[in-house]
Order: structure tokens, then sequence, then C-alpha cells
């Protein structure tokens, strides 16, 4: 089977690889790319443990078939912290513990910040529904919510 | 193992030219939500992917002279939900495209890819029904119209032609005081298949309805327009009786059947609260404009 | 011990594995891959009942880019007539549930393996083997499972003297149960059903495998390494010395991964290929073929006086095990009626075979299900006699001294004093509308000790490293780190804490049972303390006094009794810098079976609204009251009670396996399996009590599976509450609700 040659950019950087025409965009970042950040939980988009930003737009990269990558520009969980600083997000997560496992937390971060950047001052209630695509079977999703409101409030302040 | 190609033609009559040539080996990628899932099970196994986001008729939404809008079959929910003016114009076929799994299958789901997917539980196909709006196709023997409740065929399968690409929907200008709401059944709040859905769009002149359609998803092989509801709704002031008339008239459309996500008596009970339900969003609606 | 006046014990620090999760850094086991790695992929049945005739991989063998293929005759065999036990897993059970020996049991169940140099290859490999099956009657439903004509799973299981589908039975009796009926003024029985849950952990299961010089690396997520290395060295004959089982960050296990699917599997194909095997379920293989919990068919009578005196409780559970024995009896007929004070009671568990796949541990395994058949009862009971249904459970409650059917005498407990906080609590008194309702229920976990290993290490620059072998799942190295940093006196960023592999730290037996930082606080702290002593030794070596003159505060040696004052203290870093003078490195590892876990209690209030037209119930809101012994670290003990609550809701409300009339799992997927989403539940407030537990240093108690125990009930009440309609069987779906409130 002939392979496809992929010119993309991932967290800001020009990437290319060579792909079957029906590999996902997932299996190329988890496998040749080395981006295992985005996990897979179920392989058919119920879960978004997989999440990524395609263009700009929360996606499920178990969804997207790795040729759609081409002069696209690709954000995944591996480029949200500057170096060693932390995105809000990520720091917030941490404080008021709102991970367990761990498994889901990539793609729950990535479609928080997708959230706040739209919506800087969401409401519980759209939050909920905003991250209903991402499945947490820990925590009961409390401090999850808690933590991206928590995290608008304070990126609101610091904005003002 | 087949041999499998991904092409990403730019312009509709590439895609049809490729499509019609592979002689139903093709499958058609707008947002891949359906397809990819459908392609790891081994349900589809197709030998080529003909994507079609790289046409512009497919991922643009216009607006008619008249008022009406034409969207790409391949534009996105998320998208969709952007525009400034769509979403005033038909709220209930907007919130029933943006009721396609979650925000994450926005990011890429179209109404056409849920048309074309033939399920008769698609969110987007009763209000597209209720809203009368027509697809454009566009195949080896030119293009066609049909009538959005003509497309589908049964669980599965469309009414396209061998070739046939679905190019775009056409909505209809909005007359003063209508609206229109799409409403669902599902267990949770959201990530779940209809169990039963229901569109309504209403035109009110002093209080009373003078245009109505309804459209009844998830109770029959193909989504249903019932006409009978709307017959019941037209000329009344939706008064209890007109209610009751219609939502008799959706649940005795229903040919539903049992499955592990709802039962027979239930989906046909269910259909007429949806509708009663969808109606009074839609009057409010159409109160407003 | 138990000081009040902590510094980390007691904080919610950030733990030390947070930023590598937030990050994409952490290491789950399906993220691992190793130079020349190959994949492995299950053949599973297509039956749900079936002998095996035969097994042809001659056409998958010559497939180009296959390596390897095995079937149950490359796995030991454990004889059908002895058992060997491993913990509460008997290996009989389980080497046939990782390959189906001579009969499929469940559609899904392992047939065959292959491993290929790619995915695509292994998968197209199983389909060229040749399963010839001969296809039996199969059962799925327990009232189907243990009627006399039922197709008969096991030859070999008899019950009562015939062939039969129940495996087992296991009887609690206290007192005189008929005597105590006939003094009852009030007596209610009622029948319930619940259907079979998956833990649903987000991670699939996975390993990767390198055999070299016949020695074997495996990377798996699991609940215990050391469970791993034993299951796999008995089924593959590889000695446990020659196994080295490196525990992955897990993804979720609830129990769920306190056994093994893969790993023997991946070892074998590594061995007979040279090369790194990895192998990865898919959803839907985790759907079919892993977990989940029992179903069940229960039976609860309960009789009381007239001012609320419970004086008799009869209970009979039967429980789905699955394709083998081995479902969680004693968690139902143990914990059901645990919590109260009642002098006579019969409870009695059954364990059915049916087919389906193989049940394995979830969150407080059976307790759920006989907590939601005894709280629903005795809501009953109150309504009966017009009480309050709190204020039932409080008069009965069990208390220091009670004598627990199950057992036990109960020391300390705290389950009172969650009553009497849940009464207290605004949410009990919270105005309800039309169509809502609130309802309470309890429950009781028994919590566990049992073995477990550490070493705690002082670095030559004055830091400290934990290592200790339990995996983490719900932030015990943050834990850990707050009871080392507190007992050392040093900021906790200066403790780390890791997992050992099964070559790097002493045997320490399973994260479950809610027994991880119970038992790896007491060695981490028998540890530490002997780490300080030598500290402290060290201090009184620099200063030619005697050990005994020095105490250890504040993170320094100090000089104490008649000495005290003549030196300055000496730090860790100090004393560190010394070491190789003053006799070598300093270090202290405790290996223990650790005694005293006493049980945890829990009380829960939950407000629900229903949609009377479609049947939808949603929860409003949820308080759970737990006595959590001492919450070392507050964060990750709410999220414990939260998660429990959320998984809970779910059992109660909309999770479930469906088959078909083949017997094959009808919605093996996320999207219609139906676990809550973030969208369908409201806050979850924790609300900790503290009873120490007297017998542990830090007064731990397990705090991670009673708070899956009362919410079916808490959610079936509060619907009953809402509609004036009791359900008797779970989920509580809209289709059930709405044939509920049409039956009227």
């Amino acid at each position: 089977m002939a392979k496809m040659h992929v010119t993309t950019t991932i967290n800001g950087e020009p990437e290319e690889f060579l792909c079957d025409p029906h590999d996902s965009m997932l299996d190329m970042l988890r496998g040749a790319l080395g981006l295992t950040g985005a996990k897979e939980g179920c392989g058919t988009g119920d879960c978004g443990a997989c999440s990524i930003m395609l263009d700009g737009r929360l996606v499920c990269s178990c969804l997207m078939l790795a040729p759609e990558a081409e002069g696209k520009k690709i954000d995944t969980i591996e480029g949200m912290a500057r170096g060693e600083t932390l995105h809000p997000l990520q720091q917030k997560f941490l404080e008021m513990a709102a991970l367990q496992c761990g498994i889901c937390t990539p793609g729950v971060l990535m479609a928080s910040r997708a959230l706040l950047e739209r919506n800087p001052d969401p409401t519980e209630s759209e939050v909920r529904f905003w991250l209903a695509g991402n499945l947490c079977r820990c925590t009961g999703y409390d401090k999850i919510v808690r933590a991206v409101m928590e995290t608008a409030a304070e990126m609101r302040g610091a904005a003002r | 193992m087949t041999e499998i190609r991904y092409i990403a033609p730019t312009t509709l009559d590439e895609a049809v030219g490729a499509y019609a040539a592979a002689a139903g080996a093709a499958r058609i990628l707008a947002g891949g939500t359906d397809l990819l899932v459908q392609m790891r099970s081994g349900a589809a196994q197709p030998g080529t992917i003909i994507d079609i986001k790289k046409i512009a008729e497919t991922t643009s939404i216009q607006e008619t002279p008249e008022g009406g809008f034409v969207i790409g079959a391949a534009v996105s929910g998320a998208v969709l939900a952007e525009h400034p003016r769509l979403g005033q114009a038909w709220p209930g076929v907007l919130e029933a495209i943006n009721l396609i799994g979650s925000t994450q299958v926005q990011g890429r789901a179209s109404a056409g890819g849920n048309l074309c997917n033939g399920s008769p539980a698609g969110d987007s196909v009763p209000a597209m029904v209720a809203a009368g709006a027509v697809v454009n196709l566009q195949g080896p023997n030119g293009r066609r119209t049909m009538p959005v409740e003509a497309f589908p065929a049964g669980p599965g399968r469309t009414n396209l032609a061998p070739g046939e690409i679905l190019v775009s929907f056409t909505l209809p200008p909005r007359p003063k005081g209508s609206g229109d709401a799409y409403l669902r059944m599902i267990p949770r709040t959201e990530m779940d298949i209809a169990v039963v859905g229901v569109g309504v769009s209403l035109t009110l002149e002093n209080g009373t309805v003078t245009a109505a359609r309804v459209g009844l998803g998830a109770v029959a092989p193909t989504v249903l327009l019932v006409e009978d509801a709307a017959k019941a709704l037209i000329g009344s002031k939706l008064e209890d009786a007109a209610l009751e008339a219609a939502a008799a008239a959706c649940s005795a459309a229903c040919k539903p059947i049992n499955d592990k996500r709802g039962t027979i008596a239930y989906r046909i009970k269910v259909a007429g609260v949806l509708l009663k339900r969808a109606v009074a969003i839609a009057a409010e609606r159409a109160g407003r404009n | 011990m138990n000081v009040i006046n902590n510094k980390w014990i007691g904080q919610s620090t950030i733990r030390p594995d947070g930023a590598d999760k937030v990050t994409g850094r952490a290491s789950y086991s399906a993220d691992t891959t190793m130079p020349g790695m190959i994949w492995g992929k299950v053949l599973r049945s297509p039956h749900a009942h079936a002998r095996i005739v035969s097994i042809d991989t001659s056409r998958a063998e010559a497939l180009p880019g296959v390596k390897a293929v095995v079937t149950h005759k490359d796995i030991v065999d454990f004889p059908l007539d002895k058992s060997v036990m491993l913990g509460i897993q008997d290996m009989r059970w389980m080497c046939r549930n990782v390959m189906a020996r001579e009969k499929a049991l469940f559609h899904g169940h392992p047939i065959a393996a292959v491993a290929a140099m790619s995915e695509r290859i292994a998968a197209e490999a199983c389909r060229l083997i040749e399963v010839e099956y001969e296809v039996l009657p199969h059962v799925i439903e327990i009232e189907d499972a243990i009627k006399p004509d039922a197709p008969i799973l096991h030859d070999f299981v008899s019950f009562e003297g015939r062939p039969s589908n129940i495996a087992g039975k296991l009887e609690h009796k206290l007192g005189e149960v008929e005597a105590g009926f006939a003094a009852a003024d009030v007596v209610i029985e009622r029948s319930f059903t619940t259907r079979p849950v998956h833990q649903g952990y987000i991670e699939p299961h996975s390993c990767l495998v390198s055999v070299v010089d016949g020695k074997a690396t495996i990377w798996s997520s699991s609940q215990g390494q050391f469970m791993v290395r034993a299951m796999t060295s008995l089924l593959t004959g590889i000695p446990q010395s020659d196994i080295r089982a490196i525990p992955a960050e897990i993804g979720g296990g609830f129990g769920g991964k306190t056994i093994i699917y893969l790993e023997p599997v991946a070892t074998i194909l590594a061995k007979k290929t040279g090369r790194p095997v990895k192998m990865v379920m898919s959803r839907e293989e985790v759907m079919r073929a892993t977990g989940p919990t029992s179903g069940s068919m229960s039976t609860v009578k309960i009789g009381a006086k007239k001012d609320g005196t419970i004086v008799a409780a009869q209970g009979t559970f039967y429980l789905q095990a699955g394709g083998l024995p081995g479902s969680p009896i004693r968690g139902a007929a143990g914990c059901a009626f645990a919590p109260y004070n009642i002098p006579n009671v019969l409870s009695t568990g059954f364990d059915v075979v049916s087919n389906r796949s193989k049940v394995a541990a979830y969150r407080a395994p059976g307790a759920p299900i006989g907590a939601y058949a005894v709280e629903c009862v005795l809501d009953e009971v109150a309504e009966a006699l017009k009480m309050d249904p709190l204020a039932l459970r409080l008069k009965n409650a069990a208390r220091q001294g009670t004598k627990a059917a199950h057992g036990p005498v109960y020391p300390v407990i705290g389950f009172v004093e969650t009553i009497e906080a849940a009464m207290a609590h605004p949410h009990s008194q919270a105005p309800l509308g039309k169509h809502q309702g609130r309802g309470v229920a309890s429950g009781f976990w028994f919590n566990a000790g049992g073995e477990s290993s550490a070493q705690v290490n002082v670095t030559e620059d004055g830091n400290v490293v934990v290592t200790t072998g339990h995996p983490d799942i719900g932030g015990s190295r943050a834990s850990i780190a707050n009871i080392t940093a507190e007992l050392l006196g040093i900021d906790y960023k200066r403790v780390s804490v890791l997992i050992g592999d099964t070559a790097t730290i002493g045997y320490s037996n399973l994260t479950g049972g809610s027994r991880v930082l119970f038992a790896s606080a007491m060695v981490v702290t028998q540890s530490t303390e002997k780490v300080i002593k030598t500290l402290c030794e060290r201090a009184a070596k620099i200063w030619k006094i005697d050990p005994e003159a020095v105490v250890w505060e504040d993170g320094e040696a100090k000089p104490a009794g008649e000495n005290a004052g003549k030196f300055p203290g000496l730090s860790l870093a100090q004393i560190a810098a010394k070491a190789s003078e003053t006799g070598g490195p300093i270090g202290a590892g405790v290996q223990q079976n650790t005694q005293g876990a006493e049980g945890g209690f829990a009380t829960h209030v939950c407000d629900v609204e229903v949609d009377v037209d479609l049947g939808i119930v949603r929860v409003l809101r949820y308080t759970s009251f737990q006595d959590v012994g001492r919450a070392v670290h507050p964060a990750y003990v709410e999220g414990q009670m939260q998660g429990g609550a959320a998984q809970g809701i779910g059992w109660a409300l909309s999770e479930e396996y469906l088959y078909d009339k083949n017997g094959k799992v009808d919605n093996a997927s996320f999207l219609d399996y139906r676990m809550p989403v973030c969208s369908d539940l409201p806050m979850l407030d924790a609300v900790m009590i503290e009873v120490p537990n007297p017998k542990h240093p830090q007064g731990v108690r397990g705090v991670g599976e009673v708070p899956l125990v009362p919410p079916l009930a808490a959610v079936a009440n509060a619907v009953a509450n809402a509609l004036g309609k009791r359900f008797y069987s779970l989920p509580m779906s809209p289709p059930r609700v709405l044939e509920v409130l049409d039956g009227a």
C-alpha cells in the first residue's frame, strides 16, 4: 500500500509524516509522531480522551484521517504548557485536584481551553455541556467543573 | 487487504467523476464522524475515500436574495453555529444540527453527513423535514433537487443515484411570524442517539397557525413528514384539542421497533409528548419574529 | 500519634505525578513502545456457549507478517479438580478466562492470539484461524440459569447433589431470624434486580512484554504489579524471579484491573517470537470480555418493632459470576446488614454462572447490590412506621461493640456520626418542588490491610525518596508525601514518591479493597521512624553524645535531656552530608502484613426530579457523608467520594449490559453503555467526617469503596419519594419509569 506524504503544523512546528490513507490522526500522533498525550479510550468519538485542536477547532483525533492533516494546524496537549510554565488550566487542575487517574485529563484540558478561548465567562451549565464529550470515570466531574470555572475567573481577573 | 486511496478534490466535477468511477467502492468523507466509526468496525471498507471539504460549494453557507440559505453539505455544526443569521431564521434546524454528538463531534460533523448516513435517528433530519429543506444533488447526469424527506430510503440507505453527491441544502425564506424547534428524547443529557426526535416549523398570523410542518425521527425506518399532525395544527390557535390531535397524529405515524435504545410503547408515547413541547417552543419563537 | 496540629497531613498538596498528567507526559501502558516491537491480537468466540472441537492455526501462521500464534495449549493448565488459589482468584478459572480451554463460555471469550508485524496483519490472521465449534444452548440471566432445565455450563459444578449453575453459597447467621420476625410489629419483604455494570475505566487494558534470555519484562497498567507477576508466572511457567512487572500509570481500574487478561498471552507470544509484543484492547473488547460486576436477584425481609427497633433481617442474594465461578457474594451478603445492630440476621449469597464475561471486582464488590435491597426495604419500614428514614437508621446504627452478622464486634466506628451529620445538614431540610423527591441510604465496606512494602531513602543532599509497591489510582503518592514530610518535619516538596516495580520493591498486594493508604502509610511510617532513629544516632555520633539524648523536632536532630541546647540542631541535609563518615547511607525499609483496617461507613442524601411524561430522572443535588478516619489529603478523599457517587448514579439510572438473542452484548460501546457525562450530574458535595482508626498511626480508614455502596438506594428512594411509587429493579431508565407510572 502506497504511503501518503503529509505536510502539516503541529504545536506551531512544521512537521511531515508518511501514513496509510486510512490511518487515523490519533494513530499517527501516538505512533510515528510520538505524541502520546492524546489517548484512545474508545476510538469512536465517545470519550474525548483523544481531543486535539484542528485549525482552532476542538475535534476527536480518532475521528480524523491522518491525510486530512495536510496543510492544517494541529495543537495537542504537548503544546499547552510553555516550557516549564503550565497553562493556567493545567495549574488549576493540579491545585484543585481535578484529576485522579489522569487518562482523561489531556482531553479535558484541551476541551476546557477551547471553551475559555470562546467563552471567558461560562456558566456551570455551559461548562458541563461543553465537556459532555469528555468522559471521566474517576472524579464525578465536580472538581473538573470547579477548576475550569475558577481558572476562567482568574483569567478574567488577570485580563482586567 | 484491500488497497485504499484518499483523495481531496477541489471541484465538484472532480469529486463526482472520481465517485462515479469508483462504482460503489468509494465513500464520501465530510466530517467523518460516522464514516471513521464504520471503517473501524469493518462496516465500511471503502476502496477510495473522497474528502469533499476542499470544495467551495460543499463547505460554504450562502444567503439567497429571497432570504433563504444554502448550506454546504460538509459545513460542520460548529461553523453553522457561528453564522450571524442562520440561527435567527432557523433556530430549530440549528439546534438539531448542534445536538449531533459532543463539542468535538460538532467540530467536524455536518448536516450532509447526518442525512447521508441514512439513520432514522439522525437529529438534523426531522428539523430539516419540518423546515421544508430541499437537497441539491450532483451526479454524472448533472444536478437535481429533491425534498429532504424524499432522500432517505431506509435504515442506512438513501435515494442518491449511483455516483451522485449531496452538495447542499436549501432552506426557504422565512415569512414573518415563523418559528421552528427540534426536541429529542435521550436518556442522558448528551452523547446519545435520539430515541425519538421531533422537528416542528410554524407560521402564525394573529395567533392562528397558517402553515405547519412536522418531522418525526427514530420511530420508523426513515424520518417521517407527519402531514396529519400539520393539518391538526393549521387553522388552530394551538388550543389543547389541536395539540392533542397533532400529538395523536404523531403517535399514530410511529412504526417503531424495540431496540437497545427504546421500546415500541415508549417511542409511541414520547412522540406525542415531544410534539406538544416542540410546538410550544416553535410558537414562542414565531411570536418573536 | 494522631497529632491534630499537622503541617502536611490534612493538606491538599499538589500530587507528585500531577505535572506529568496535565502535560500529557505521563506514561500509561499503551504509551510504551520498544524497538522491534510487534503487535498481538486476540481471536474471540462468536458464540456465547460452545464446545471447542478443534482449532487450526495453519492458515494464520502462513500469512506473511505473522510471527506466532498461541492457543490454550500454550498456557499452563490448571485441572478442574484441584483448586489453586492466588489471593481470592482461583487459577482454574483465571487460566480458562485468559484463553478458553474446553469451551467458549461467553461471546468474546479468547480462543487464540496472534503476533504479527502490524495490528492489521494480526487482525487479518485472526480471521484465518479455523475453529470448529459445537454450539450449545446458552443462558444469560440468573433467573434462567437457576431453572432446573437450564443449560449447564460446567459438568463439574453441582449444588445440592445435582448439576447446577449455582457454583457457590455463603451464609452469615446471627441469632434466630424466625423468632425475630415473630416478635416484629412490621415485616416488609421485597425482591429486587440489578443489571451488570462495567467499571468503565477510560483506559482499555494493554501491555507490552519483552522476553530476553528467558527473562520477561512486562509494562502494563494494573492494580498490582505483583499480581501481574504472580499470575503471569503461574500461567506461563516462568519463575517469578525471571519476570519483572513494571507498573505503568493506570488510567482507572475501580477493581477491574485486579486480574489480568493480556499479559500471559503477550508473554508467550514474545517468548515464541523473540520480539517485544504489544497488545491493546479496543473499547469493544473491554466491554465484551472484561469486568463487569454482577447483575443480581435479591430478596430482603426486615422486621421491626413499633418504636423502630429492627429485630430481624433476612437477605438472599443471587449474583452473576459470568462464565466462570467467583461472584462477590461475600460483599453482598456480608455488607448488606453490616451498618445496623440487628440481633437476628440470616444473609445468604449464591454464586451463579451464566454465559457472560467473567465478573471482576468493582469498587466494594457486591456491597452496592446488598445495600440497594436493604436500604430500599428500610425506607419502606420507615414509611410503615411513619418514621424519618434517617431517624430509623440512627436508632439501629451499629456502634462500638455491635456484633455484626459477618463476624466482627466493631471497634471505634463513625457510622452514627455520618447519620447525624446528614440530619444536621441544610440539604436534609431544603424544600422540594413538584415531581422532586429526596432519598437517603447508608452503606458499609470492610476495608483491608495486607501485605505492603516501603523503602525510605535519604539522598546525599538531604532530601527523601520513598518507594512503595502500589499502583497509584487516586492520589496515594500525594498522601504518602504528606505523611513522610510530616514525620520528618520537612517540606513535602522534598519528598519524592515512586511506585517500584517487582524487582525494585518488596511484595505489595493489590491496589484494592481500599487498602493502599492504610497499608502503605503504615509501612512508610515505620520506615520513616527507622530513618529518624538513624538520623538521631548520626547526630549523636557527630556530637559524641548518647543517641538516647537526641530528639527529632521540626526537621532537625536536637540534643535533649541534660544536653538540651548544648549544640545547634542538625538538619536532614547536614546529617546527610556526613552520612559516609558517620556510618554510611541512610535509609530503611519495612515489609509487613498490615493489620487493623477497620470498616468504612457512609450515608448519602440525594434529590431527584422526574420528567413524568418522558420518564427521565435527573439528580438535582447529592451529598455524601462519610467516616474517612483521617483525611491525609482531603481533596483526593473528596474525589473518591464524588467519583463513587457518580458511578452509583450511573448504576441506578442509565448503565446496564444489554444482550441480543444470541448472547452477544448489544451495547459494547461508550455511546450505548451510557455512563454519566458531565452534563448529567450536579456538583457532588462531600462531607468528610473524621473518626480516626485507633489501630493506624495516622488514623487512616479506607475511603475508596464505600462511596459506591449507598447511591443505588439513595437514588431509588429519592425517585420513590418523588413519585409515590417504588422501583424494584435497576436501572431506572426512562422506559421503565414510564412503565411503572403508567401501571397506575
